[in-house]
């Protein structure tokens, strides 16, 4: 059981939790996750650690509405506990002195970018993030990232902040600038895959973190299997930050959508179960 | 051994056992015919998804059976069994009746003898050695049936003796994996008076006994009926913990464990790597009965998902290949079908399991290997290209190998895949101890009998050092185990280290 002792909507889509989770707060490092399981009846469900308090032994979750799992822990209120969370899971980024890092954020994918953005600073590198999302009432984290940062970029679909256009768009603006010397990015596995092909064009090395399907986290059962450079990996023991220009994002993107259909019908289910 | 032996002989003279054999003479009894297990309708049982297939004999069935067993001066069936169970003393128990002490023999040896009952495969180990397969050429006696009976009617009775521990000793020792080998582990050491406690990485307490062996085989209940006794006994245990990942080993030495067993199970599945494996649907059998036993995602109130699929093929013939063809079948599939690369005969799984499987009407593609699947536009599996075998010369396992009939090539169509090709050691322990000595397949090595690995205060047994074996070798490497980390940790006290 891990108490929920904070809870901020960024937006209606997107709430920040901080939660209970003393030996988690203590080993985690910047990439790693958790997965968690609301309550008897959910499913294990993966979402990034944002950050961290080892003395509070608070962990930060930030989780954006998609569908049963994610609309049950948004429902959750503080005092209330969530049953079972397991971590820290996955490969720690590996973080380093590079030069400058281009750090690009799509959506709730700023949440897990802002650890590595963190990571990435302390290291001494200079950093240039580019939040991304369809309008500004997505934009999230923006005031964290702007600590880390050296410079902030935002990037709207509908040009409702900073500046219209893709996350693309931004990133090609900065790389023609001045020399980057590697890239993160971590958003939907489009906004990933396009990154991956602009940055390839200028031989940058690329990271992505990828938000595989998963059930169990420790390597057991391969429902996150994703191909990179032609061979077969685990996401949650493998990753699930890879080489981006590896990365067979069209698979990856196909396997996401495996469960829609399913998915779509035990949202119905959870919905009408609600209403009753 | 001689010990061993000499326990036995002493056992077999008592009283009760000597007059029970003078009782019936051994022709009459060898002409008994073996007792037949009351099964559920297979029409009526692929139905539901956590109904037991095999009912337990009724105690005439059982005490029936009990006196087939002759009673044998040379009781071979002991030496086919992993943990010398003395059987002809608990069989002979049921016969006089007194099956609560049956139960207490069988737990001499075995922690799990309700599990053991139901899933060993004993036509390859105890009823192999048995006198009547060996020299009458009859039918074994039906030890895991009666095993089963024993064990269940302790547990039935209400009666069940939770077992005696000595004072604490106050050693915190630390067990990881919560499968057979550290039950069985755990159980011992309690008994010992250490401070034990079980780490498990996942929400469940039971490992392959939870996630993997399904309802219809070993029902949930008869797990927890086996964990609660262990709590009563003081074991502690801790779900959503990995260690090497929550905590390290080092956190867990300061935080005073003097010693470790490793049980961590070989559950990274092994795929096929041919074209076309990652599309949807086609799934490990991993994560197919994870889906299903630990997360019912059968059950439309839970909320994890699972493909029903129509036409199913797993892949393997192994036991988890059976439990997941026969999940499907009862998950509505209309063809469910085992494909695998050798023959009958060759089958991994136990016999009672593929009986079952062909009742149910499992299609058996024998002689059959996949070499490509094949999409529809969304990505998801709809075709599937076989390539036929024949069996060869035997190999390294003494198996006759199968070689490819070139030119066989034929497609079915499949809307589910179920891979079920063996499990390889989890690493994650690997990973967090650098140090560790493992083999080439990345087992952990530990001394035979012993089960202490390279590093001193670690011991490891079950799956992660043999590979995927069996519930019965799990719990007696636990057992080893045990006896060994206790014997080494008295060193320690006696050198006065603590
Ligand atoms: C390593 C990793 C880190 C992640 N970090 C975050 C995060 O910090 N914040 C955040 O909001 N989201 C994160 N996600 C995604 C998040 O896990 C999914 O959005 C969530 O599981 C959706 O569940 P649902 O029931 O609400 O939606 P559903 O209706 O079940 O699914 C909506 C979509 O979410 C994805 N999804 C569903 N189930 C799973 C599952 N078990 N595992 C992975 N993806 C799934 C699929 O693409 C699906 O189509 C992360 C995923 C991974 C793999
Ligand atoms: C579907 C299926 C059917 C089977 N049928 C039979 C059968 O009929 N008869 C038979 O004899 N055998 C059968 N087996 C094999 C048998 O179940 C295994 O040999 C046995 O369970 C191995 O026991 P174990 O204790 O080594 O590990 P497991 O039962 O594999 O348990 C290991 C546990 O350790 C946990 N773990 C791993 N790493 C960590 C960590 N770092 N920290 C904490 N926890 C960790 C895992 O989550 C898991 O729960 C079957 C196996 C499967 C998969
Ligand atoms: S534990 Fe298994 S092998 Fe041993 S007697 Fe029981 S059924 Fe037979
Ligand atoms: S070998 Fe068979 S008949 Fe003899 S004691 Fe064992 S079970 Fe009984
Ligand atoms: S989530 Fe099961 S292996 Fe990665």
């Amino acid at each position: 059981m891990n108490k929920i002792i904070e809870k901020e909507f960024f937006s209606p889509k997107v709430a920040c939790f901080v939660i209970e989770a003393p030996r988690i707060a203590r080993s985690r490092k910047p990439g790693h996750f958790v997965i968690l399981r609301v309550d008897e009846k959910g499913e294990r469900i993966p979402l990034t650690i944002t950050d961290a308090d080892e003395k509070a032994g608070t962990i930060t979750l930030v989780v954006q509405k998609m569908g049963v799992s994610s609309e049950k822990l948004c429902a959750l209120e503080p005092g209330d506990e969530i049953l079972d969370v397991v971590g820290p899971l996955g490969r720690a980024t590996d973080i380093h002195k590079v030069g400058t890092i281009l750090a690009c954020g799509g959506g709730v994918g700023v949440a897990p970018l802002l650890p590595i953005v963190q990571g990435f600073k302390k290291a001494g590198n200079r950093v240039i993030s580019i939040l991304a999302a369809r309008s500004k009432d997505l934009i999230i984290l923006e005031e964290e990232i702007r600590k880390w940062s050296d410079e902030v970029i935002i990037m709207t679909d509908d040009g409702s902040y900073g500046r219209k256009g893709l996350v693309t768009a931004g990133a090609e603006e900065v790389i023609l600038r001045e020399k980057v010397d590697e890239c993160v990015a971590i958003g939907p596995a489009v906004m990933m895959k396009f990154t991956s092909l602009l940055t390839k064009k200028y031989n940058i090395p690329t990271q992505a973190s990828l938000n595989a399907m998963m059930v169990d986290g420790t390597g057991m059962c391969g429902a996150c299997r994703v191909s990179v450079g032609g061979q077969t990996k685990f996401t949650c023991v493998d990753g699930p930050e890879f080489d981006a220009h590896q990365i067979d994002f069209n698979e990856l993107m196909l396997r996401l959508g495996g469960y829609t259909e399913l998915e779509k019908e035990a949202y119905q289910h959870y919905f009408e179960s609600s209403i009753k | 051994m001689t010990d061993e032996k000499e326990y036995l002989k002493i056992e077999r003279e008592k009283e009760w056992r000597v007059e029970l054999r003078n009782k019936i003479k051994n022709k009459e009894r060898t002409d008994l015919l073996r007792v037949k297990m009351p099964e559920m309708d297979p029409m009526e049982r692929i139905k539901y998804q956590d109904r037991e297939v095999n009912q337990g004999l009724s105690v005439a069935q059982a005490q029936a059976e009990a006196v087939r067993c002759m009673d044998c001066v040379n009781p071979t069936c002991i030496e086919g069994c992993p943990v010398s169970i003395n059987i002809p003393k608990f069989v002979k128990y049921i016969e006089k009746g007194e099956f609560l002490n049956a139960a207490k023999t069988l737990k001499e040896t075995s922690a799990l003898p309700a599990v053991c009952g139901r899933v060993c495969p004993q036509e390859k180990q105890c009823e192999q050695s048995c006198f009547y397969t060996q020299k009458l050429k009859k039918d074994a006696v039906a030890i895991g049936y009666l095993e089963r009976f024993a064990a269940d009617y302790e547990r039935e009775s209400g009666q069940i003796s939770v077992p005696e521990t000595a004072p604490k000793n106050g050693i915190k020792i630390a067990a990881i994996g919560s499968g057979p080998a550290s039950l069985s582990f755990a159980g011992d050491m309690i008994k010992l008076g250490y401070d034990v406690t079980v780490f498990e990485a996942l929400h469940e307490i039971g490992g392959v006994l939870k996630y993997g062996i399904p309802e219809f085989r070993l029902p949930n209940k008869i797990v927890d009926v086996e964990l609660e006794n262990l709590k009563k006994m003081g074991v502690k245990f801790e779900t959503n913990f990995i260690v090497g990942k929550t905590a390290s080993f080092d956190d867990l030495k300061a935080e005073g464990y003097q010693a470790f067993f490793v049980a961590s199970g070989a559950g990274l599945p092994n795929f096929m790597n041919i074209p076309g494996e990652n599309f949807n649907g086609i799934l490990s059998s991993n994560e197919y009965l994870t889906r299903v036993n630990l997360m019912n995602a059968a059950d439309n109130a839970f909320d994890t998902p699972v493909f029903k699929g129509k036409n199913v093929a797993v892949i393997g013939g192994g036991n988890t290949a059976m439990d997941s063809v026969r999940t499907a079948k009862r998950l509505g599939a209309e063809r469910a079908m085992i494909v695998y690369r050798r023959s009958r005969e060759e089958m991994p799984a136990r016999i009672e399991e593929v009986k079952h499987a062909e009742e149910e009407g499992i299609e058996f593609m024998n002689l059959n290997n996949p070499i490509e699947y094949f999409a529809d536009e969304k990505g998801h599996v709809n075709r599937m290209r076989l390539q036929r075998m024949e069996l060869g010369e035997p190999d390294a396992s003494g198996r006759r190998r199968p070689v490819t009939i070139e030119g066989s090539e034929y497609d079915i169509a499949v809307d589910l895949v179920i891979v079920a090709v063996g499990v390889s050691p989890n690493p994650l322990i690997k990973n967090a101890l650098p140090d560790l000595k493992v083999s080439r397949w990345g087992t952990i090595d530990v001394e035979e009998g012993k089960m202490q690995s390279s590093i001193p205060e670690l011991f490891a047994g079950g799956d992660i050092v043999r590979g995927g074996a069996t519930v019965i070798l799990a719990m007696g490497d636990g057992r080893k185990a045990a006896a060994s980390m206790h014997e080494y940790l008295q060193q320690r006290v006696t050198s006065n280290e603590f």
